[in-house]
């Protein structure tokens, strides 16, 4: 082991590796870290140091461990540099940003080597499809504090994350209620009525041909428009609370799902059509067997889109009025009151509602078209 | 396919049909209020009388069409086109930032395409994220996007340019990435057996290969464009802009200048997205496509 850790062993094997080396040199030579006392302690800065070394050189062990040691040698000093900012802000000097880009380098690094692996089992895989985004998705997180910090940026701008998360923790009653307002109430029944709507309207369609030809065309047009803009009509006539909100997710809603659902009616080919013609099967034992089924992949896209849509237009009819609770009543008045960081909360609270709102219907896809090709993954 | 001469038929009669339901429904919705008028000024008028008060309010609850076609009307080809209540002008200032965040948007996801493509380490970290990011009612942040750049002296176009590019980044992103790998594998072949280097791979087969793709995802992204340009006005209190009418409309019960700076948006959005198919249709023909 002492071996390993020799300072001959510290030959970077990639660009990175050598660039790294240059900013901690860097680092180096523009001592001290921040402008402040007390600032780094001297064993901080070692450790800091150590780590980034012992990334760097972790390139030359075997695969397994290198890997292992090039995330923990690159986080842990990120981690450590954000520890040492937090109570200096604003007295970051060049050496902090240097040893900062030395460590996102060598998470780079290890990204990169992860992305090359070709792991045989399954659940490997899956490990690792989860894994590379979590990194990117950290070092944004890594970034945006430690320049907020760094920098002194003030709060009024842009808050660091931590301090965004310190406020999601402390108002959690706040933010439930804004969510129980806007998503339980008006998102929830907007998108369910919405799309059911254009379902209905699509197997209408479908049966009439006549409504078919008239309704695509206008259908593909509208969905160009920006429809958003009936938002405050709908304030107008069905008042401040929920119901005008869930009437603009509805008009937004249908849309997609009309035209999505004609375009899935029509994808069953001619072969399994005329083998339903054989069976002697009526239409509605075909629209059911054979069509509605073949419809569901167009069908579960209308959802997704609509799952995104649904939000957008709840949250931005209540900019047009609201009582005094929901995601975008919060939104607009925390700006004006300049307390951003409670904005942000409400920023992350929309968007993990967002992603888990597309994950269920992505996960109710896989459930439901189990024989489609692209969820076989064959 | 149905035929433009199929369609024709079919789509204007229920287009007529929409405007006989919101005729009725006019008079249906504005009824209310027109009879509570007629009680306090002590009218009782007939049927036919009543019908035509209902379409003739100045702030209905549901304008008829034809209010909200004669406002639009004055408010286009009667104004001077530099007055703050011109629809033109409006429809120009929310145009100019949506076209300035379509620029951005464009030139954003082909080189995130770009890169997604060559660099396997941001195929495997970033694309989840772009699809992440959409997932998120990005439209929530406009408000503060706005207010922030304004604090620190970034006012006007950019702030609002830079919701149009938001929006607009992703399908471009996607499409592109979607149209850069479309060449199949022999053509790749193909070129590998002309000793061609990526540069040359890159300009001459995934790049003329991505075009269709390019055109297709920039028609949806110029119509998202236009929704951002239009929710980035909301915020700025109501100053120039379709988005501005429509605020100060729902300020001041408005309705008709509602409709018809929705109608407006409407016409400009028809627009936009014609003219990013007509301009795709003119690059398909130069560069040697024939009609399918």
């Amino acid at each position: 082991m002492s071996d390993l850790l020799s300072l001959s062993s510290i030959t970077p094997r990639s660009w990175q590796g050598y660039a790294a080396l240059v900013l901690l040199a860097g680092a180096l030579l523009l001592w001290p870290l921040v402008n402040a006392t007390p600032g780094y302690g001297i064993g901080i800065a070692a450790l800091i140091f150590f780590l980034l070394l012992l990334a760097i050189a972790a390139d030359n062990f075997p695969p397994a461990i290198g890997v292992v040691l090039l995330f923990l040698g690159a986080h842990g000093a990120a981690w450590l540099l954000l520890a040492g900012i937090t109570g200096n802000e604003g007295t970051a000097r060049a050496s902090f940003y240097l040893l900062l880009a030395a460590a996102w380098l060598l998470a780079w690094r290890c990204v990169t080597i992860l992305s090359a692996l070709r792991p045989t089992s399954r659940w490997a895989a899956t490990a690792l499809r989860l894994i590379i985004p979590a990194i990117f998705g950290a070092w944004i997180l890594i970034i945006w504090e430690a320049v907020t910090r760094g920098a002194g940026i003030p709060f009024i701008l842009l808050p660091p994350p931590s301090a965004i998360g310190v406020r999601i923790a402390n108002s959690l009653p706040i933010l439930a209620a804004d969510v129980r307002q806007t998503i339980f109430k008006a998102v929830i029944f907007g998108y369910v009525v919405g799309s059911g709507a254009g379902y209905f309207a699509a197997i209408a369609a479908d049966r009439v041909p006549f409504l078919r030809r008239g309704l695509l065309p206008i259908g593909n047009m509208v969905s160009a428009l920006p429809i958003i803009g009936v938002a405050p009509i709908m304030v107008m006539w069905f008042g401040f609370d929920w119901q005008s909100k869930a009437a603009v997710v509805i008009i937004m809603t249908f849309f997609p799902m009309l035209v999505n659902t004609v375009a899935g009616l029509a994808a069953s080919g001619h072969m399994e059509r005329d083998l339903m013609r054989t069976y002697a099967s009526s239409y509605w034992q075909t629209l059911f067997k054979l069509r509605l089924p073949a419809a569901a992949p167009f069908i579960f896209n209308a959802l997704k889109i609509n799952s995104t849509l649904a939000l957008i237009g709840a949250i931005v009819a209540e900019f047009f009025g609201t009582p005094v609770v929901g995601m975008g009543f919060r939104i607009s008045t925390e700006v004006g009151r300049m307390n951003i960081d409670m904005v942000w909360a409400e920023i992350a609270v929309a968007a993990l509602a967002g992603s888990v709102f597309y994950g269920v219907v992505a996960l109710f896809e896989r459930a439901v078209t189990f024989w489609h090709p692209s969820v076989r993954g064959g | 396919m149905d035929s433009f001469r199929d369609k024709i038929v079919p789509v204007t009669s229920i287009l007529a049909g929409v405007v006989v339901v919101w005729y009725i429904m006019a008079v249906i919705l504005n009824a209310p209020f027109q009879r509570d008028l007629d009680r306090r000024a002590g009218e009782t008028p007939d049927i036919v009388e009543f019908i035509c008060k209902t379409m003739s309010q100045p702030k209905p609850t549901l304008p008829a069409p034809h209010q909200v076609a004669v406002n639009f009307f004055e408010n286009t080809f009667l104004r001077s086109v530099t007055s703050n209540r011109s629809l033109v002008y409006n429809a120009w200032v929310t145009l100019s930032s949506t076209l300035l965040g379509f620029a951005f948007g464009t030139a954003l996801g082909i080189v995130i395409a770009v890169g997604i493509v060559h660099v396997a380490t941001l195929d495997r970290s970033l694309m989840p994220w772009i699809i992440a990011s959409q997932t998120i009612p990005i439209l929530a942040v406009a408000p503060m996007i706005i207010v922030v750049l304004a604090a620190i002296g970034i006012t006007g176009l950019i702030p609002k340019a830079l919701i149009s590019t938001y929006l607009s980044f992703f399908p471009v992103a996607v499409g592109m990435v979607k149209g850069l790998r479309s060449p199949e594998l022999t053509h790749l072949d193909l070129m590998h057996t002309y000793n061609a280097s990526p540069s040359q791979t890159f300009w001459k087969l995934r790049v003329p290969a991505s075009v269709p793709f390019l055109f297709t995802s920039m028609k949806v992204a110029v119509a998202a464009s236009l929704v951002g340009a239009i929710v980035g006005e909301l915020p700025t209190g109501a100053v120039a802009g379709i988005g501005a009418k429509l605020l100060a409309g729902a300020y001041y019960s408005q309705t008709i200048d509602i409709w018809s700076a929705l109608v407006a948006g409407s016409v400009v959005a028809a627009l936009l997205v014609m003219v990013v198919g007509i301009a795709g249709r003119i690059v398909d023909r130069a560069m040697g496509g024939r009609p399918a």
